[in-house]
């Protein structure tokens, strides 16, 4: 940045946290398209980071599933299907990149806090202090066939058993003394008894950073209690603002400040040279996503019967879903199908819709839609407005579809002195402005920033 | 004895030395110490690399090690220790078929066990068990592994734009595993890696004959089970040639072709000097013509200072002698090991039906 320009701090505008998400296993991604490459290869992975890497992002997040999901007794075939091990493939993506933040997504229901902690660890020492750690927990026995532990947790265990792995972890991340020797560490909680020496040294970060995703009142206090970002689905302004109100709001109670805590929704994105024409492509890739077999099974997720003999650019099916309906496994449960059935056939009604055009009216709104200039000064208004701290950013295509963003987008909130020209830490903690967790004395001076 | 047929194998273990009282190494924490290593080893054309493991072990997880070095390297395997007696089968299996993809066809795995009460106080949910009932377990998951790798078939991604279909599910498989100790449903969430299954290695002590624990002869049955490659631990070429001609025949009693398991003979090597790299060549020549082995993992005191000397002083005299490749003729590590990409068990069980 030349001096002569205000730095983002003179001109009192809030920085805006940038990620982004690797578009995998979901019918979001456009395989179809001719510009689709492999959802596996780490060629596409690489592509991926190493533009998230170029627009200055804070971090690159991995999501993870341990079952394939099934439709009918069967593997479901219209969704981009399979993955890597998050972990494994951060450490490679760790070797081609130099400051990226780098997330995975991991089960804190089927894995065991020691385990886990090393991984993390080692993955924060070998990335040079960029880790971070997105805690999810399952509640289905669906996906637990795939565990030894098998079985399930109910809602209220399941965020136990997680705050008491994270706890846990952090216990092991902290365990090693000022000169660099492991302190015996005896934890016995409710859901984990570990006793023993953590044989990895205090990393980099001192601890990865923690993120954790998930909307329930369960799941804010967790947040508030333990995480250092949170990845919501809230990316509206009015939806957004109250939720960072909330969640703001139940920092105090455990000692924490608004800022230790960053709200950053996932977010789509569709850039035009015109706003009509963004509206163009947006709805093109609304068509491509809901494809006429992704419309009558969105609608089968809802009704829970077989509906392949109904036509999806026809009427919604005038038949009542069944509550109690196995049909899909490994998707998030709708608590009232009925509800949702109805509240599709009055949309339906009211606007003369096919099913087809129901589902696309109903599911997966993109966020931001417009040109580059529409699109960061909308941006811009979320994040000063108070509806987020940043934004998880989900292209559309692997591995092209973060490109026009960074081309075209980054160097416009740039202008606006909304996002850095240069990273100025090393680490992922230095690129979200988080608290070093409890330095130890005489390591106060490692990652100033 | 004649010369075994294939070439001479050559490995080499980067595990930290043993150091009483002062285990913990910052060069033990920093990627660029292996990263040069391996492109060390790499030079030197050495089939793979290995990097021990255990969770007593000081240091980092082997396999997270190893992914970082991946994407520096070209041609080198990568084997890393995973142990199986903590840790879950499904986990185990997703992480090495995942550092199959990011080295692109370069993954091995050396199946590891827990059998300390310390290890398992780590994890409070066991007790520690006697070594031949972890054993038996690693078997179990080396073998549901290699079901869950076998899971998706190798054409299971289709893209058929006109059905909107993006799989095949007919060519992906449950592989409903039921062993002593777990469960696994699958299919697995990682397609078929690209050398079809990462190449699994047991490492052995002696021969199971001498053997009096029964442990050891459970070890050897699972590497005449699963294992591609076996690192015999023999302190003279007769008790490793011994070893490979059991091992060899065992696999062959489960159905295999014997040719079809590496042998190699794993032996520690204290290289201070390059008259002592000259000298691991004699000692590799000797071995190598009495058919004590297919090739030597080698286990340097200091790798730091021993991955040199082997590279500059040991390589180029085999080499001279005609005893080691020049360069990588191909790409994976089963390729450079000369073994072939399996067949997916599942379209074979599909093919005869």
């Amino acid at each position: 940045m030349s001096p002569a320009r205000p730095g983002p701090e003179a001109r009192g505008r809030k920085q805006i946290h940038l990620a982004a998400h690797f578009p995998g296993v979901n019918n979001t991604t456009v395989w179809a398209d001719p510009r689709s490459e492999s959802q596996i290869a780490f060629s596409s992975f690489e592509h991926l980071a190493r533009t998230a890497e170029r627009g200055l992002f804070d971090f690159f997040f991995l999501a993870e599933g341990l079952r394939l999901r099934e439709h009918k007794g069967r593997v479901h075939d219209l969704d981009v299907v399979g993955r890597p091990e998050s972990v494994t493939l951060l450490n490679a993506l760790a070797a081609v990149t130099d400051r990226l933040g780098l997330a995975a997504t991991v089960n804190a229901t089927f894995n065991e806090p020691y385990e886990l902690a090393r991984r993390l660890a080692s993955l924060d020492h070998l990335s040079g202090g960029r880790a971070a750690w997105n805690v999810v927990t399952t509640s289905d026995a669906f996906t637990g066939e795939n565990f030894r532990r098998g079985g399930y947790l109910d809602r209220a265990d399941r965020y136990t058993r997680a705050a008491e792995f994270v706890a846990t972890a952090r216990e092991l991340w902290d365990s090693w003394t000022d000169g660099g020797r492991p302190r015996p560490v005896d934890h016995h909680g409710e859901h984990f008894t570990v006793r023993g020496e953590f044989t990895v040294p205090r990393s980099p970060q001192g601890h990865p950073v923690v993120i954790q995703a998930g909307d329930s009142p369960e799941g804010r206090e967790f947040a508030a209690s333990a995480a250092d970002v949170i990845f919501t689905r809230h990316s509206g302004p009015e939806a957004g603002r109250a939720f960072f109100a909330d969640v703001k709001g139940r920092l105090a109670a455990y000692g924490r400040r608004p800022a230790d805590l960053k709200i950053m929704p996932g977010v789509t994105f569709v850039l035009g040279d015109t706003a009509a024409e963004a509206q163009e492509q947006a709805a093109e890739i609304r068509r491509r996503q809901v494809s006429p077999q992704n419309a009558l099974l969105a609608a089968e997720q809802i009704w829970g019967v077989d509906l392949s003999s109904y036509d999806p650019d026809g009427p919604l099916p005038d038949i009542d879903p069944d509550p109690g309906s196995e049909l899909a496994q490994g998707r998030v449960r709708i608590a009232d199908p009925k509800a949702v059935a109805d509240s599709w056939r009055a949309l339906s009604r009211a606007k003369g819709l096919s099913l087809r055009e129901t589902v696309i009216e109903t599911t997966g709104r993109q966020s931001f839609i417009g040109t580059p200039e529409a699109v960061a000064a909308e941006m811009d208004a979320h994040v000063q407005t108070g509806a987020a701290d940043g934004f998880i950013l989900v292209p559309h295509l692997t591995p092209g579809g973060l490109d026009a963003f960074v081309d075209r987008v980054v160097p416009l909130l740039q202008e606006r002195g909304v996002h850095r020209t240069e990273y100025s830490g090393t680490t992922l903690r230095a690129h979200l402005g988080l608290p070093e967790p409890a330095p130890r004395a005489g390591e106060r001076n490692r990652n100033v920033h | 004895m004649s010369l075994p047929p294939r070439p001479l194998h050559l490995a080499v273990a980067l595990d930290a030395p043993s150091r009483p009282g002062a285990d913990h190494d910052a060069a033990d924490h920093d990627a660029a110490h292996f990263v040069a290593l391996a492109r060390l080893a790499e030079r030197g054309t050495l089939d793979f690399i290995t990097l021990g493991d255990s969770f007593a072990r000081p240091g980092l997880d082997a396999l997270a090690v190893l992914a970082r070095v991946a994407p520096t390297t070209q041609h080198l395997g990568l084997v890393p220790t995973v142990t199986t007696t903590h840790t879950e089968p499904f986990h185990v299996s997703t992480a090495v078929a995942t550092l199959d993809w990011v080295s692109r066809g370069r993954a091995g795995w050396t199946v590891g066990v827990s059998t300390t009460e310390a290890d398992a106080a780590l994890f409070g949910r066991r007790s520690a068990a006697p070594p031949a009932e972890v054993w038996r377990e690693a078997g179990e998951v080396a073998d549901v592994a290699a079901r869950l790798w076998d899971s998706w078939e190798d054409d299971a991604e289709i893209r058929d734009r006109a059905t909107g279909r993006f799989i095949d599910r007919d060519k992906l498989h449950h592989v409903d595993f039921t062993g002593g100790s777990f469960t696994v449903r699958g299919p697995s969430i990682v397609p078929r890696p690209p050398q079809g299954r990462p190449v699994i290695v047991v490492e052995v002590t002696g021969t199971a004959a001498d053997a009096a624990a029964p442990a050891d002869r459970v070890l050897h049955e699972v590497a005449a089970a699963h294992a591609d490659v076996a690192l015999v631990r023999a302190e003279d070429p007769q008790t490793a040639g011994a070893a490979r001609a059991e091992l060899r025949e065992r696999a062959r009693a489960h159905g295999r072709d014997p040719g079809s398991l590496v042998v190699l003979a794993s032996l520690p090597v204290e290289l201070d000097s390059s008259a002592d790299a000259v000298g691991l060549a004699d000692l590799i020549r000797d071995w190598h013509a009495d058919g004590a082995a297919d090739g030597f993992h080698l286990r340097p005191a200091d790798p730091a200072r021993g991955v040199g000397l082997l590279v500059d002083g040991t390589v180029p005299v085999l080499r001279h002698r005609g005893l080691l490749r020049r360069g990588y003729a191909g790409a994976t590590l089963r390729e450079h090991l000369g073994l072939p990409r399996p067949a997916n068990r599942y379209a074979l069980a599909r093919e005869a039906s």
